[in-house]
């Protein structure tokens, strides 16, 4: 299957000078349409899979942060300084909403993929509406927390466990809004562009990014509220 | 070469951009309908209970418990969000996921182990400044 190319390229290197006027026809024949079509394929195939490895091994060196950060508050939640401890400060109907809502969208984030391997621009464009919606809705529950707990007193530089709770909640919120402002674009680039073989390989590592999100805050939800109020 | 090319033909030119874009190179990494719904039902309940267990502070509701809750979680996400499976393709992604979990495990409980290691250690009144 693959002599199509090789031979255009040997082909290629071994034309004398003399024939160089005919080399552009010579190499049209030589190649069948369909190996070329191949091979192109092959290529984005390849470039593709690349991505998405490399964009995975990001994906686990961003864990390695979260981990020294979770590492961090599960040292210092018990520090602190007299001021406000996590029992009384979490409100945990209010974070199971907000946990409702990330694992919604990353439900509809998995749609959105769905419908982008169906070809079916509308859905696809749909589905990472609503994805964009609930995250905008989390984040902007977060940030309505952390004003209410500021508001309180319980302000970041009020005790080691404060400090570790807003660095490791905050950095969380803030991958959600990167992945939000990443969606944006991606609609935007799916209406501009409709599916190319870059936007499918973005799309399909922000679907990535979006559930690895949600893993963290598995994470997040389970050491910092439930623990903390236990 | 030639045998993923052969693989790739064989679906045709259509078959050949689907199957690239989306079959062998994510390792089927779009997964299915019916693997996200599972998915996300499992997910739910996983979340629901723990938050329940301690919103009604049963016994039951022990750190333990969570933490038991949060793993079995994780692991529903990976296996049906983010469709980590043992096949070939997805070989190296499974391995990185392994090290870094085992880097994960490392950093988190050396942490813990090392600071209260210290902490049992600490002579008495060292610490009463910063006692909470």
């Amino acid at each position: 299957m693959s002599t199509g190319p090789t031979i255009a390229h040997g082909g290629a290197l071994a034309l004398k000078p003399g024939y160089a006027d005919n080399a552009a026809d010579a190499l049209r024949d030589l190649r069948p349409s369909s190996d070329a079509v191949d091979f192109e394929l092959e290529h984005h195939h390849d470039a593709a899979s690349t991505a998405q490895l490399g964009f995975w091994i990001y994906l686990m060196s961003d864990c390695l942060l979260f981990a020294g950060l979770f590492a961090t508050y599960s040292v210092l939640h018990v520090r602190t300084a007299g001021g406000p401890a996590p029992r009384g400060l979490f409100d945990l109907p209010y974070v199971l909403a907000e946990t409702v809502f990330l694992l919604v969208s990353s439900f509809t984030c998995g749609l959105a993929t769905l419908a982008m391997g169906r070809r079916s621009r509308s859905a696809t464009l749909g589905w990472l509406a609503v994805t964009f919606m609930l995250g905008l809705t989390f984040v902007g529950m977060e940030v309505h927390e952390f004003a209410h707990m500021v508001a309180d007193g319980a302000d970041p530089d009020r005790s080691a466990f404060l400090s570790s709770f807003f660095t490791l909640v905050a950095t969380h919120g803030l991958h959600v809004t990167c992945g939000l402002i990443w969606m944006g674009i991606m609609m935007v680039l799916v209406v501009k562009k409709g599916f190319t073989p870059a936007t499918e390989s973005r799309l399909a590592c922000l679907s990535l990014f979006w559930h690895f999100l949600d893993i963290i805050w598995v994470g997040v939800f389970s050491l910092v509220y439930l623990f903390g109020v236990t | 070469m030639s045998v993923a090319n052969e693989a790739i033909a064989g679906h045709g030119p259509h078959g050949a951009i689907h199957g690239g874009a989306h079959g062998g190179a994510h390792g089927g990494a779009h997964g299915s309908r019916k693997s996200y719904i599972t998915g996300f039902l499992l997910a739910i309940a996983l979340t629901i209970v723990p938050f329940g267990l301690v919103m009604s502070h049963s016994s039951v509701g022990t750190p333990l418990v969570i933490a038991v809750f949060a793993l079995a979680q994780i692991g529903v996400h990976i296996v049906y969000f983010l469709h980590v499976n043992r096949s070939a393709e997805q070989r190296w992604n499974l391995m990185a996921l392994v090290f870094t979990a085992i880097v994960v495990c490392i950093i988190i409980g050396g942490s813990i182990w090392i600071m209260h290691n210290l902490y049992v250690n600490m002579m008495p009144g060292m610490m009463q400044g910063s006692m909470g």
